[in-house]
């Protein structure tokens, strides 16, 4: 395995690696929840918690779990921390709750939080898993808020329930729906592919001019 | 208990709230399995097979045991969820090795499905009886091979044609994802 520096590990998963927009994990949450900027913030905020607790918990009691039930020992392991952020939601967002609904505990499915678990907390200690998680959670985080924020935006012209245009603003009602989130999605990937090629010929370019 | 008609369960499981284009659930094989028709029909087929004992098994552990325990719900339906996928998977390969080899890969990824998951907690969350969960399971799974079967039969097509070098992979397949939600939203009205 390649060696990583503790930065890289906390990078990676911000933008590099990002969980939603490059590996195309944890779909089912960033395309359903997204549909306003608060929804958005609440389910990361959820899953950003369990993510970090379970990585935690996990590379600590990482000689402890026999090598054949491991996948179901995280998987017992996220659920506990599920059912905590749901209780603690449904405590102090009982709005937010109320409008994620099943969708927080469909957390316990993500696998942007089992594939973690098993690509890096089962092999490293828990300061760099914490690392880890924490970044992969704030990469998380952002695609969510960037979806969420283009969706609200022209869906119904508000930005975290504050007006922005005025009432003269005909809101482009398709965005919230569910059509809404597989084109935003897929209008972002189309972006990246853009630049990602742009960035790829510029450097051919430069490659071959100094050679 | 909820008093829904079995119809509009099952209608709307299928096509007004499609698991896949409405309810954004199941989306990895959705994704992943849906490059060839063939595939993407078994894959479904499977699907509804599992998520009717996952009904069947929902139904179970709400009515006998979690009226007790209401807050181990969530870890004991991904433990139910996980062992069921264990379960088909065992009987699939004693029974038919064909069958077996042809599911690959996707008959033990079923446990991170959240089509089946979520189908244990939506039908939970509407207080579903046993007849309705029934109707409901085979209501999603029926909608899932729908959203599958057509993804993939686009994707044949799209296959062959000129599709600028950006928007090949991914990208591409979001925005025909995206259409055919649009499309399914005409639906709606219906119930």
């Amino acid at each position: 395995m390649r060696k990583t520096t503790s930065s890289q590990d906390f990078i990676r998963g911000i933008w590099n690696e990002n969980p939603v927009l490059i590996q195309m994990l944890g779909l089912c949450p960033a395309l359903a929840v997204t549909n306003s900027v608060a929804n958005a913030l609440a389910m990361s905020a959820a899953t950003f918690f369990v993510i970090c607790c379970s990585s935690v918990l996990i590379s600590t009691f990482k000689n402890l779990i026999p090598h054949e039930v491991r996948i179901s020992s995280y998987i017992l392991v996220i659920a506990t921390f599920v059912t905590l952020a749901d209780m603690m939601l449904q405590a102090y967002a009982p709005v937010q709750h109320k409008e994620l609904g099943a969708f927080i505990a469909l957390i316990v499915v993500n696998c942007m939080i089992l594939g973690r678990q098993e690509a890096f907390s089962a092999k490293h200690n828990v300061f760099r898993s914490l690392l880890d998680a924490v970044g992969t959670g704030i990469g998380f985080t952002i695609a969510l808020v960037m979806m969420g924020g283009f969706r609200e935006i022209l869906g119904e012209g508000r930005f975290l329930g504050y007006s922005l245009f005025g009432p003269n603003f005909e809101p482009w009602v398709i965005m919230v729906l569910p059509a809404g989130g597989f084109l935003t999605l897929g209008f972002i990937l189309l972006a990246m592919g853009f630049f990602e090629q742009r960035k790829k010929a510029k450097t051919e370019q430069t490659a071959e001019v100094s050679s | 208990m909820n008093d829904q008609t079995l119809f509009s369960i099952f209608f709307s499981a299928m096509v007004v709230n499609n698991f896949t284009l409405a309810m954004f659930l199941g989306l990895c094989p959705f994704m992943g399995v849906s490059a060839r028709v063939e595939t993407a029909l078994r894959m479904g087929l499977a699907n509804i097979f599992v998520l009717i004992l996952t009904s069947l098994s929902a139904w179970v552990l709400n009515t006998y045991i979690l009226e007790t325990v209401p807050y181990l719900r969530i870890i004991s339906f991904i433990i139910v969820v996980a062992s069921l996928v264990q379960i088909v998977e065992m009987a699939v390969k004693k029974m038919s090795p064909t069958l077996f080899r042809q599911l690959g890969i996707f008959l033990p990824l079923m446990t991170t499905n959240c089509a089946i998951f979520g189908l244990a907690i939506f039908q939970t969350n509407r207080g579903y009886d046993f007849m309705q969960g029934i109707t409901f399971a085979v209501g999603a799974g029926l909608g899932l091979t729908l959203a599958l079967v057509l993804m993939a039969s686009i994707r044949e097509s799209v296959e062959f044609s000129d599709v600028p070098s950006i928007a090949r992979g991914t990208g591409l397949v979001l925005i025909i994802a995206g259409t055919l939600s649009m499309a399914f939203m005409g639906f709606a009205g219906l119930l």
